[in-house]
């Protein structure tokens, strides 16, 4: 196999974004027809490497090699006359076009739009066929499902006549059905002789459909194994590098009163979205009710709504007393008030100001706190920078510098900075979302620490996380979303992967 | 009223609605690519300026044009290179160049004819006259179509039947052409422009380069058609009239002539305020007139009447992720 | 880790900015046939060479400093309040109507009430943008745009109008009652016994400028609106995450900025003019972009690039009525300070962040470096 001329060969790939070195001296082999998985952690440099194959990013250093020919890719168009094709995490495409307009942009014969629109349509047809890529042309990119974005992404590749496709975490947005459709085009793809690159951090995917795998950490490659002669806990121990502890030590848990109760809780968004359809829970003093599901199928909104910054109908109620979801009567500072403190999924869009200095970030959504007040009108700033100072001992935030700005911390001390302040208030019921999103592997055992340690002291916790592995080690129980419903509670020791993933696709646990 | 005067009014709504109907198509397409640009009246001054004078020193409008043309394309030039280049912020950048356009005229136009900042007054052929459209002289005399075909289709500049002829141009080049759908996807989303492998920095510069020849053409036609001559800050605010049509308009070509047209009605009447009076018989305030374009767009951006929604990737600087 | 230091932000990058502005408008110069040097000699001769001038200059400064804090206080909250101009001419009406229609005993009591009124007056006309921004999501600088020209055709109405005086010709108010007269510096620094030139506009509303300014840096950085307004600026979903309310941060800093904008009419209208005329802003507003683009929205920044700016216009007055060259030349340069310090602030930026970069790349000498350069 090694006498074969890869698909694509990058040797010794360096690129640096200002002082953070993303990728380090990258050589990585693909052969042709086969499915290659790259699989890292979050930051670990693995859409910096394909965007620069992409010719989307530029290296600083490095040889690219296409089919044994070293070939100089500096921007998209080369590497689209390379025949590579890229779908993006987030798709590139504009929202108020067509399908086949989407198709052709960039990919258009002549100066006329007519006939190059007509050959589109016609290829398109044949394309669908072949590889079960099935969308209306005519449909509008935002009137269609994200699926079928997907799919017009992979069509826009193999309309350019692609033969190396390049997949960025494909299924971050899709339901394991909508995966499994994925995967099945995939393979279609694999027996036509494309080579496809699977980027992911889910090591489930790598072992079900790749067959070598290269593995990424902190803008390194670490590994690379065929999938057959691997297993998920070596794979992740190269990623992470060292053992992970995948449970969290944790006492059973001794549930109270009902702290969080919600009632047939509703939001439809301003495109008239139904995204909540009306979910029922609570969460009890002393326990961990960890929500599962595929991102976007209304834990976002959940936790906007009991954060008071989305509009809902229904009933909350905390500690029995009614909370007014419509934001009529409230808002997020009255939330705070009551006692619910809220650490956002996305901490540098929502959970801090990234050009605020550490003590400022520490009053945020807090800055009405009667001991940060001088006065009706003035802020007590030197008494927040010792509070500053203080949380960030307690929570081990590096560097200790509550002057700096929250931008030159690192993902996990930024999380750590807003969980110095959220958790420090000692609610009584905390959210959080996503809590170790981009955060290094020693900050998140910190993190999941002063989770727990909270749900002892006999707060009740509300734990949104796309990682299932997560929410099956941190809660006490389990509520899985979809399409913005409540599809059923599990409690940890008595479910499994599979059986969660099933509710995740929107099938109730006792049909399967 | 009689037909006499309806005609003079329309005929000077034609007048009035060209520059504004070339200045508004010439920000369609910038902003139709993504960037802003409020520095249309910045542009079309230049032009203005440059036309005139080199119109006045060669005898020759047509070499006028060009230079016209020239010195708007050069703050075009500057416009891109701080909001596509450097990727500053395009309305500060359109401030910055409607200044640096009021002042440089007044510099170099005293510099070069002392005469207290205006250009010599041009006659002959170093400015556009009217021209005269076949059979007018056959057809005068039929009632009702001989006039209205003799004063108001007939006898205008030639580039009056540029400006029309623009617009179905547009229109096309925007919905039935490769570069149409390049230029309105840089506007809506450059980075799957980026990743389809097509330049946004050179579909954008194209496109600040179409704005800059038109808002030239438009500036030209102030000084050299509609005037004989160029006299200090003469856009008097046209370029601000065409962003509110652009605006209007719904960043659509066809819907930009009806609203300069709308817009140049209202500069129409506003000239001749015994008319209205005639007609309402009650006395309307010229200056309402003359506020009237701004109150509409400002009813219409506010979304009470049809929401106007600008390019999605509208002002924003194209940045690589990180 | 930041990419550079901070004087080089807030000081280095608007000197270079300047500098690079100074040099095209000396080739502007050149390229007209005049000498730059003694251009800039007359110029800085005409802004501080005697009280008289000083008076201009520092007349000058108040204008700009509260129309620079008006553009600079939007700014925090990320507007960029394009009005200024209309707000401050609608200001100019508050003042007209306050001294004109109430009968005042002192010019003290007068002076208060016009800061009131003019504040009211300039707030009001920011109202609407600023609503239809929170509420409707209409652009605020087209919208700003759209209200100059409005407040132009309003006062235009005014001014021929119901406000001329019978048998006046000119499209302006009668001259305000002697009462209402403030006092200039002349009379302020007569009273310590320092002589000032008697002619020169510069009045007491320049100290009213230098408190708004106090005022501004409270409210933005020691006050719980300014820690809300700046929140705002920097990241609206954080903003509505911590419970601050948008639509009352973009409506209340729009009043603040329209007041702001609308009291430059105690120095231009009450101070120098003492009635009301057409296009009594003479472009300030506008001005006030340059000035608090410059002055990196500080109060303290404003103060002192409105000072340049005041001396820019006093000395181009002063250049015009000397040399052949027009006093536009000012308008020049404050469209380069414009393109250089806002627009093209990134072509400054990048090779110095560069350069910093490159700098701290390189291993620190291992004992810390001698404090000498």
């Amino acid at each position: 196999m090694t006498d074969a001329t890869p698909a694509i060969e990058l040797r010794g790939i360096s690129k640096a974004f200002g002082p953070v070195q993303a990728n380090k001296d990258i050589s990585i082999r693909v052969m042709p027809g086969t499915i290659h998985g790259i699989i890292g952690e979050n930051g670990a440099g693995k859409s910096t490497l394909m965007s620069i194959l992409y010719g989307f990013y530029k290296a600083d250093s490095g040889e690219i090699f296409i089919n044994g020919k070293k070939t100089a890719i500096p921007d998209s168009q080369a590497a689209i006359e390379a025949g590579i094709g890229m779908v993006f995490q987030h798709f590139k495409l504009v929202e108020n076009f067509t399908v086949l307009e989407n198709v052709i942009l960039g990919a258009e014969d002549g100066m006329l739009l007519r006939p190059s629109l007509a050959k589109a349509r016609q290829q398109l047809k044949q394309l669908a066929e072949e590889y079960e890529l099935s969308v209306d042309p005519d449909a509008l990119i935002e009137d269609i499902g994200v699926g079928a974005q997907q799919r017009v992404e992979i069509l826009k590749a193999l309309y350019r006549k692609a033969d190396i496709l390049i997949l960025d975490e494909p299924t971050g947005v899709l339901t394991p059905a909508e995966a499994d459709h994925l995967f099945r085009i995939l393979e279609n793809l694999k027996r036509e002789g494309k080579t496809i690159i699977l980027i992911t951090h889910k090591l489930r995917e790598i072992m079900e459909i790749t067959d070598e795998v290269s593995v990424m950490r902190r803008g390194q490659m670490v590994g690379h194994v065929s999938t057959a002669n691997t297993s998920p806990p070596e794979l992740a121990e190269l990623m992470v590098g060292r053992k992970v502890l995948l449970r969290v030590d944790k006492k059973p848990a001794t549930p109270g009163a009902p702290v969080l109760q919600v009632r047939d809780l509703k939001v439809t968004d301003d495109k008239g979205v139904h995204r909540l359809r009306g979910i029922s829970f609570e969460v009890r003093a002393g326990e961990i009710l960890g929500i599962a599901g595929v991102a976007g199928n209304g834990q976002s909104e959940l936790l906007e709504v009991l954060g008071g910054y989305e509009r809902g109908t229904g009933e909350i109620l905390l500690n029995g007393q009614p909370i007014d979801a419509t934001l009529r009567h409230s808002n997020g500072r009255t939330r705070r008030e009551s006692g619910i403190s809220h650490v956002p999924e996305d901490r540098q869009r929502e959970g801090l100001i990234m050009d605020f200095s550490a003590w400022e970030n520490i009053a945020f959504g807090y800055h009405n706190a009667p001991e940060y007040q001088q006065s009706r009108l003035f802020m007590k700033n030197a008494a927040i920078r010792a509070a500053t100072e203080e949380k960030m001992q307690k929570f081990d935030v590096r560097p200790p510098n509550p002057l700096l700005a929250a931008k030159n911390f690192s993902g996990g001390n930024q999380q750590k900075l807003v969980l110095a302040r959220e958790i420090d208030r000692n609610p009584d019921l905390l959210l959080v979302g996503q809590p170790t999103r981009g955060v290094d592997i020693g900050a998140i055992e910190f993190i999941h620490q002063q989770i727990v340690a909270l749900r002892d002291a006999g707060k009740a916790i509300l734990l949104v996380s796309v990682e299932l592995d997560e929410i099956m080690s941190l809660a006490d129980r389990i509520a899985v979303m979809f399409d913005g419903r409540i599809m059923g509670e599990r409690l940890p020791d008595k479910t499994n992967a599979k059986e969660l993933g099933l509710l995740m696709a929107g099938m109730s646990g006792e049909a399967a | 009223m009689d037909l006499i005067t309806i005609l003079q009014v329309l005929d000077a709504t034609v007048r009035l609605s060209v520059p504004l109907l070339l200045a508004c198509l010439a920000g369609l397409f910038s902003e139709r690519a993504g960037i802003f640009d409020i520095g249309l009246e910045g542009k079309m001054l230049v032009s203005a300026f440059m036309s005139a004078a080199v119109a006045a020193v060669t005898g020759s409008v047509w070499v006028g044009l060009l230079a016209g043309i020239g010195a708007s394309l050069v703050l075009a030039g500057i416009h891109g290179l701080a909001s596509i280049t450097f990727r500053g912020n395009q309305l500060i950048s359109g401030v910055a160049i409607n200044f640096l356009a009021s002042g440089m005229t007044v510099l170099m136009a005293q510099s070069w004819f002392q005469q207290g900042g205006r250009t010599p007054s041009l006659r002959g052929a170093a400015r556009f006259n009217d021209i005269n459209l076949p059979y007018v002289d056959q057809l005068k005399d039929v009632p009702v179509i001989g006039p209205i075909y003799a004063d108001l289709i007939s006898g205008h500049t030639i580039l009056v039947y540029v400006a029309l002829a623009c617009v179905p141009l547009t229109w096309w080049a925007l919905y039935r052409t490769r570069f149409g759908l390049r230029l309105r996807a840089v506007g809506e989303n450059p980075a799957a422009v980026d990743t389809a492998g097509v330049s946004v920095i050179g579909m954008r510069f194209a496109a600040v380069a179409i704005c800059g020849v038109l808002s030239g053409i438009a500036g030209a036609y102030l000084s050299t058609g509609l005037q004989a001559g160029f006299i200090k800050d003469m856009t008097a605010g046209r370029g601000y009239i065409a962003l509110a049509a652009l605006i209007f308009s719904k960043w659509r070509p066809w819907y930009a002539l009806m609203a300069t047209f709308l817009f140049g009605f209202l500069q129409a009447l506003a000239l001749r305020p015994d008319l209205l009076e005639k007609v309402l018989f009650v006395k309307v305030q010229v200056q309402l007139l003359d506020a009237l374009p701004y109150i509409l767009t400002v009813v219409i951006l506010a979304g009470f009447v049809g929401k106007a929604i600008p390019p999605r990737a509208g002002g924003e600087p194209y940045v690589k992720e990180r | 880790m930041e990419k550079m230091p901070k004087w080089a932000d807030v000081i280095l990058i608007p000197v270079i900015s300047l500098l690079l502005a100074g040099i095209i408008s000396a080739l502007v110069i050149m390229a007209i046939g005049e000498d730059p040097v003694k251009a800039l000699w007359i110029m800085v001769d005409g802004a501080t060479g005697s009280a008289y001038n000083w008076g201009y200059t520092l007349y000058y400064t108040t204008n700009f400093i509260f129309t620079g804090l008006a553009v600079a206080v939007a700014f925090h909250a990320r507007m960029f309040n394009i009005g200024g101009d209309g707000q401050a001419s609608i200001g100019g009406l508050g003042v007209a109507l306050v001294c004109i229609y109430l009968p005042w005993p002192h010019w003290s009591l007068a002076l208060l009430a016009a800061a009131v009124g003019s504040a009211l007056f300039g707030a009001a006309f920011a109202l609407i943008p600023a609503w239809l921004q929170a509420k409707r999501g209409s652009h605020i600088v087209i919208t700003t745009i759209m209200f100059n020209f409005i407040g132009a055709a309003l006062l235009n109405y005014l001014l021929v109008g119901p406000l001329k005086p019978m048998g006046s010709m000119e499209p302006a108010t009668g001259k305000f009652p002697k009462v209402t007269s403030i006092p200039n510096f002349h009379d302020i620094l007569g009273m310590f016994g320092i002589p000032f030139s008697r002619g020169a506009p510069a009045n007491i509303s320049f100290f009213i400028a230098i408190a708004a300014c106090f005022a501004v840096w409270a409210l933005i950085w020691r006050t719980r609106l300014g820690y809300e307004i700046r929140a705002f600026g920097h990241s609206e979903p954080a903003a509505k995450y911590a419970g601050i309310n948008p639509t009352r941060i973009i409506v209340v800093s729009m009043l603040i900025s329209g007041a702001l904008a609308g009291m430059m009419s105690l120095n231009n209208v009450m101070g120098e003019a003492e009635r009301l005329v057409l296009n009594s802003t003479e472009g300030a507003g506008f001005i006030g972009i340059a000035v608090a683009l410059m002055g990196r929205s500080h109060p303290f920044g404003v103060f002192l690039a409105a000072l340049l700016f005041g001396a820019l216009y006093q000395g181009g007055a002063i250049l015009s009525q000397d040399t052949n060259i027009p006093v536009q030349l000012v308008l020049v340069i404050q469209a380069l300070v414009i393109l250089f310090t806002g627009a093209l602030d990134n072509m400054v930026r990048m090779p110095l962040e560069k350069l910093f970069l490159a700098l701290r790349r390189k291993p620190a000498p291992a004992p810390k470096p001698t404090p000498a350069e």
